[in-house]
């Protein structure tokens, strides 16, 4: 790195645009709060009928568990009023959300695995530590703001993992594949960070 | 190389302002030099990082608009009325000035002429940038790729790179406005917004399995690649840049 680049670099006579309505310990480095709802996607929005959508749980435990979508809305679910933050530089704060807690999910279920891959319908993946997601940490959502969860926002169903990047929180997610090892996902292969940790601002590879 | 898995940290690099072009009224390109740019591939996109007096920084994203060309990087930037950082960029910064950038970045929405064809590129509005830099990595490379872009702007003024792309159309490349809100006179193409049949009509067909990179905004992007999916492409093929509100 030149010498130059450790200082700090001023914009001259650029002042920024403080939110002056918003405690800036909840804004995590290098982002900004937005009131729309911006929209991140790799391909088209996958639209899969809710007769043919269920939920699974494979890979190391001993039965796979499946839910069919009346099977899954039967399940106990709660009210998520969380801030989440988009490596895009977006944070939206208080967004609520109603879904199902993967604690609930996984209850009973014994396995040896550390990692877990969220899979969705159109092929995305996204790869975490299972401990992130377990502990009244992430959620399988299926409304938002009191609506059903719209198609380009992950709908019928996506994660919730707001502790993490928002591509952490895959949409239209179809199951959870429990691993020995960890096992990088879709953007965790095309130059993003491994973990996403915004508060550590872990944006690319290397972070 | 740039845009590989395996790198190191991207750190934050300093980037002189060399010139300014005016694309349209709302539009301009940066060109700025970063002496240790490590080159990029078209459609990969930067972070930029501005810091006030008081040490108040904000970052945002933006297309690189340019072919790899050593140390030179041209970003193209829409002014937003009541942006944080585009009028800075846009109307502020003065040649000579640095900023704070770094990348390359995204391994995803990217083309080079290894990759082949036939290449579709669908811009909405400023989403032009990054498949500009595809185009002209192809006409740098002497690459004849067929090509098609179909670019939707509101107005024969708002279209960027128009004389540019008129330059370099031909030789495999076709290029196919749309302006959807007003029309200079004896204008024959399209003028409305992008929908199926105008997709049918410009895209190569489902079996000659060509690769669509569409950009734009949300709504746009996702009318898009929701009729490229019924008209019977191949929804992998089809890669997708979307920015700002759902409109919802």
């Amino acid at each position: 790195m030149p010498p130059e680049a450790a200082k700090l670099v001023v914009s001259r006579g650029w002042r920024g645009r403080r939110s002056t309505d918003v405690d800036p310990a909840r804004i995590p480095p290098g982002q900004y709060v937005t009131r729309d709802f911006p929209v991140l996607s790799a391909g088209p929005t996958p639209h899969t009928s809710l007769e043919l959508w269920d939920f699974s749980i494979i890979g190391e435990l001993a039965e796979p568990r499946g839910w069919t979508w009346e099977e899954f809305l039967a399940l106990p679910s709660e009210e998520i009023t969380r801030d989440i933050h988009c490596v895009n530089k977006w944070s939206k704060l208080d967004t609520v959300w109603q879904g199902v807690s993967v604690d609930t999910l996984l209850a009973g279920i014994e396995t040896s695995a550390e990692y877990v891959t969220q899979y969705s319908d159109g092929g995305y993946t996204t790869n975490l530590p299972l401990e992130d997601i377990t502990g009244g940490k992430a959620w399988v959502v299926f409304a938002y703001g009191g609506e059903p969860l719209a198609p380009e926002h992950g709908g019928p169903a996506r994660m919730l993992v707001p502790g993490h990047y928002f591509w952490k929180s895959a949409k239209w997610v179809r199951g959870l594949r429990l691993h020995l090892s960890d096992e990088p996902g879709f953007w965790e292969t095309n130059g993003y960070h491994n973990y996403g940790d915004p508060w550590q601002e872990q944006r690319y590879v290397g972070d | 190389m740039a845009g590989t898995a395996v790198r190191g940290r991207l750190t934050w690099e300093l980037a002189e302002l060399v010139e300014v072009v005016v694309e349209t009224p709302h539009v301009k390109t940066i060109v700025l030099d970063v002496p240790s740019w490590p080159g990029h591939r078209a459609g990969q996109h930067v972070d930029v990082r501005l810091t006030a007096a008081d040490g108040y920084q904000a970052e945002r994203s933006y297309s690189i608009a340019s072919a790899p060309d050593g140390t030179r990087v041209a970003l193209t930037v829409q002014r937003l009325e009541d942006g944080e950082v585009s009028p800075y960029l846009t109307d502020e910064l003065r040649p000579g000035e640095k900023i704070e950038l770094r990348g390359p970045i995204g391994g995803y929405f990217v083309w080079e002429p290894s990759d082949g064809g036939p290449l579709m590129l669908v811009a909405g509005g400023s989403g032009v940038v990054p498949l500009m830099a595809m185009i002209r990595t192809r006409a740098a490379a002497r690459d004849d790729t067929e090509t098609r872009l179909l670019y939707s702007s509101r107005s024969e003024d708002d279209v960027i790179y128009r004389d540019e792309l008129e330059r370099l159309s031909g030789n495999g490349l076709g290029v196919v406005h749309t302006l959807t809100d007003s029309q200079p006179p004896g204008w024959t193409g399209y003028a409305r917004r992008v929908d199926p049949e105008m997709l049918a009509e410009v895209a190569p067909r489902p079996a000659q399995r060509p690769r669509f990179y569409a950009c734009g905004p949300t709504p746009f992007v996702e009318a898009v690649a929701e009729a490229l999916v019924r008209l019977g492409h191949d929804p992998p093929a089809i890669k997708t840049e979307r920015f700002g509100p759902t409109g919802r």
